[in-house]
């Protein structure tokens, strides 16, 4: 038995680690979270992670990528989300997956190299409002080659140089200057922007293998979020049980008040479990076809749900200062909502999962 | 990443499977036989599948400890539906025994207890020592001439002191010692008129735990195991092979099938309960907690198999499965409704998970005591103020 990250793997993690632990210090975060107007990404620290070649990890060596799987991204998916790091990963991996998935050689060929590098930007287009964001509730189409509609909460649309758009037939891939319209959604998580994406006729070009790639390209969104909320839930715990160390009241450290003690032992409870969770559906999704759909939905719900949960937890062992503006708290309480809300609420992927189950 | 046992144990999985096949079914069918169970337990420790870490000379297998093999036995053991090595009572005795007793003490009572001849009850816990169990008061002395401690005090939560032989306990043998110095470790046979066992009946009607009062009970001198007041530490045995938290899965597993063939069997609003949306999503969110169960004793079984650190859930694991029980019999409560209140009628079974489910709250340490050993071992957080504690001693 070895359900453990390979030397390699935990190596990655710690050369991440340590660029964002140069360049994605707390202060640096909050001075991009406040910074008037629309939400922007911090376009240097992302540029730092092209040049590490973070973005060729799911392409394929010959198409100029590093062709690893979907655990290399999801670990590193967690160091992102324990530093609440704003840059635009997640919609550029699932976009890449999804041509690396769905496209043709051709496709293939043309599109993925500029991705990997970094070079274009890319992001994903699922939901079309009241919550419907899986494959099954597309309902826009291009067939014709044009595409018209609304998607909304799309990462990065305004900034990205492609759209992969999920649609009734697949995907199609819309490119920056084709007829569609951004507005950026004041959204609560500031470190990932999103825009509502109003299409007007736009160009847009089918995957040639989409209609088969949706659902796992759907899964691997869903467990890239997962791994963001255990990388963010894990450093609350921390930030929570430092804080308690060092907080004096009535004389002494409150990390000595039992009611505490228990309250960060419940954060913990709810944060260590969960990571096998994660890493069993990135492990799925690699190399257990069968149990990866299922494994994906329970981690997207578990993960997530438990980790607005926990930012919650973390503002009450915190008082006052916690509730603050200054505080990193609602940085993180904010990414836990992007993480609860993106691909659907916990409670949606609990009924899928009950219907993959068979029940 | 490799869940399971994998192709390198395929070889020694076969080769388990040919012996059971060969075994189990007894040639007569009997599987219910106390004889022909012996006679397979006896032919599954020669060879090398059972007691894997006490010596062959006190009726063990002696093997090089690995979890991996382990878990392939347990597995096909219970495929099988074969008996499995479960020492009748308490077998923790055994590894203290290995590790703190004396030649004659192991050679005396270990093979014997594998065989069940000697059954065993832990005293541990009294009515004013729980959770703090340094505090207990139950006191032996010496006789003059030296051969014999006499006992005198009372102990309670004993699993299964009726049918038990004997006890492994913790006495006072120095009062004037501090609290923790002035226990020791005695071996005591119960069988013996200064001993009365008094059966508690649980909420659920059913009896498994007792009192046990010592009025001058006598056991001789070398009985001790140990040093004389140093029984704290000789507590503190547990096996060291072979350990794998993939084997206390089993009961959480189980249950959550049962819950869900519950869910299909009972009706609610003319439809069957799993198709309720609240049913489900709440089966699904215990399902997510189970996984999590799963994978984290997966991961900290990998850590133990390779020699690494990190491992954190392992200390979790008792409260996050006393929860999780917690929370799935709330939910059979929820199904089967007007059958909540019947201890005669078929939801029984679910009556007493509801009602037993809490028991894993209090024995064998705590929540609270649990709580306690997170907030110091896992999150690093200052020692409380109780100057020791071993976590309750329930058993």
């Amino acid at each position: 038995m070895n359900f453990l990250l390979s030397d390699e793997q935990n190596a990655l993690v710690d050369t991440v680690r340590a660029l964002l632990r140069d360049k994605c210090e707390p202060t640096h975060v909050h001075k991009l979270f406040d910074t008037p107007g629309d939400a922007v990404f911090d376009a240097e620290l992302w540029a730092a992670l092209c040049e590490m070649g973070i973005p060729a990890i799911p392409v394929p060596e010959e198409h100029g990528g590093l062709g690893l799987e979907l655990i290399d991204l999801a670990i590193l998916a967690e160091v992102i989300g324990a530093f609440a790091a704003p840059v635009p990963y997640l919609g550029h991996a699932v976009a890449t997956i999804a041509i690396a998935r769905g496209g043709s050689e051709e496709q293939k060929a043309r599109l993925l190299p500029g991705l990997a590098s970094g070079e274009k930007l890319a992001t994903v287009a699922f939901d079309e409002g009241q919550s419907r964001w899986t494959p099954a509730d597309w309902a826009l189409s291009a067939a014709s080659g044009v595409l018209t509609g609304t998607k909304h909460l799309v990462p990065n649309a305004a900034e990205a140089d492609l759209l992969v758009v999920g649609v009734k037939e697949g995907f199609a891939v819309v490119e920056k200057g084709a007829d569609y319209t951004c507005a950026r959604v004041d959204s609560a998580d500031r470190t990932r922007p999103v825009d509502t994406v109003n299409f007007t006729g736009a160009a847009a070009e089918l995957l040639a293998e989409g209609a088969g790639a949706v659902d796992a390209v759907f899964d691997a969104a869903a467990v890239l979020l997962a791994a963001d909320a255990f990388g963010g839930a894990e450093h609350c715990v921390e930030m929570s049980v430092e804080y308690a160390k060092m907080r004096e009241q009535y004389g002494q450290t409150i990390a000595q008040f039992q009611g505490l003690r228990y309250q960060l032992v419940k954060m913990a409870l709810n944060t260590e479990p969960t990571r096998g969770l994660y890493w069993f559906a990135a492990h799925a999704w690699d190399a257990l076809p069968d149990k990866a759909r299922h494994a994906a939905a329970q981690a997207k719900a578990q993960v997530t749900d438990n980790y607005l949960q926990v930012t919650r937890d973390m503002v009450e062992a915190h008082g006052g200062i916690g509730f603050t503006w200054e505080h990193d708290a609602h940085i993180y309480m904010k990414r836990a909502m992007f993480d609860w809300t993106w691909l659907g609420s916990p409670g949606r992927h609990r009924l899928r999962a009950a219907d993959l189950a068979g029940w | 990443m490799e869940l399971g046992f994998g192709a390198e144990y395929d070889a020694f999985r076969e080769e388990v499977r040919t012996f059971i096949k060969s075994h189990w079914p007894p040639a007569d069918g009997d599987m219910k036989s106390r004889e022909n169970q012996r006679v397979f337990i006896e032919a599954a420790i020669g060879q090398g599948y059972m007691h894997r870490s006490i010596p062959k000379r006190f009726g063990g297998s002696e093997q090089e400890p690995d979890i991996g093999k382990a878990e392939v036995i347990r597995e096909e053991l219970s495929r099988a539906r074969a008996p499995s090595a479960r020492i009748p009572g308490n077998g923790l005795v055994v590894p203290t025994l290995l590790e703190w007793g004396t030649e004659e003490q192991q050679e005396r009572f270990i093979a014997p207890t594998l065989r069940g001849d000697i059954i065993w009850a832990q005293g541990f816990s009294e009515p004013n020592a729980g959770s703090d169990l340094a505090s207990l008061r139950t006191r032996a002395e010496l006789t003059p001439d030296g051969k014999t401690w006499i006992i005198n005090g009372q102990k309670i939560w004993t699993t299964g002191a009726h049918f038990a032989t004997h006890m492994f306990c913790l006495v006072r043998t120095e009062p004037d010692a501090p609290k923790h110095a002035g226990i020791s470790y005695l071996l005591v046979d119960i069988r013996q008129p200064g001993v009365t066992v008094r059966p508690l009946v649980q909420m659920t009607r059913q009896k498994e735990f007792s009192e046990v009062f010592f009025d001058n009970a006598e056991t001789p001198a070398d009985m001790l195991v140990g040093e004389r007041g140093k029984g704290w530490n000789v507590t503190r045995s547990t096996l060291k092979h072979e350990r794998s938290g993939i084997a206390a899965m089993t009961w959480p597993l189980s249950m959550f099938r049962d819950l869900v063939k519950l869910a299909r069997e009972v009706e609610r609003d003319g439809r069957p309960a799993i198709k309720d949306q609240r049913i489900r999503e709440e089966l699904a969110g215990i399902e997510g907690e189970l996984l999590g169960l799963v994978y984290s004793t997966y991961r900290s079984t990998s850590l133990d198999v390779h020699g690494q650190g990190g491992d954190t859930f392992t200390t979790m694991r008792k409260l996050f499965m006393t929860e999780l029980a917690g929370r799935m019999s709330k939910l059979a409560r929820d199904i089967v409704e007007d059958g909540f209140l019947d201890m005669s009628g078929e939801r029984l079974k679910w009556i007493e998970r509801f009602m037993i489910s809490l028991s894993m709250s209090i024995a064998g340490g705590t929540s609270n005591i649990q709580r306690n050993i997170i907030a110091e071992k896992v999150l690093g957080l200052p020692r409380d103020r109780a100057p020791e504690r071993t976590g309750g001693a329930t058993a």
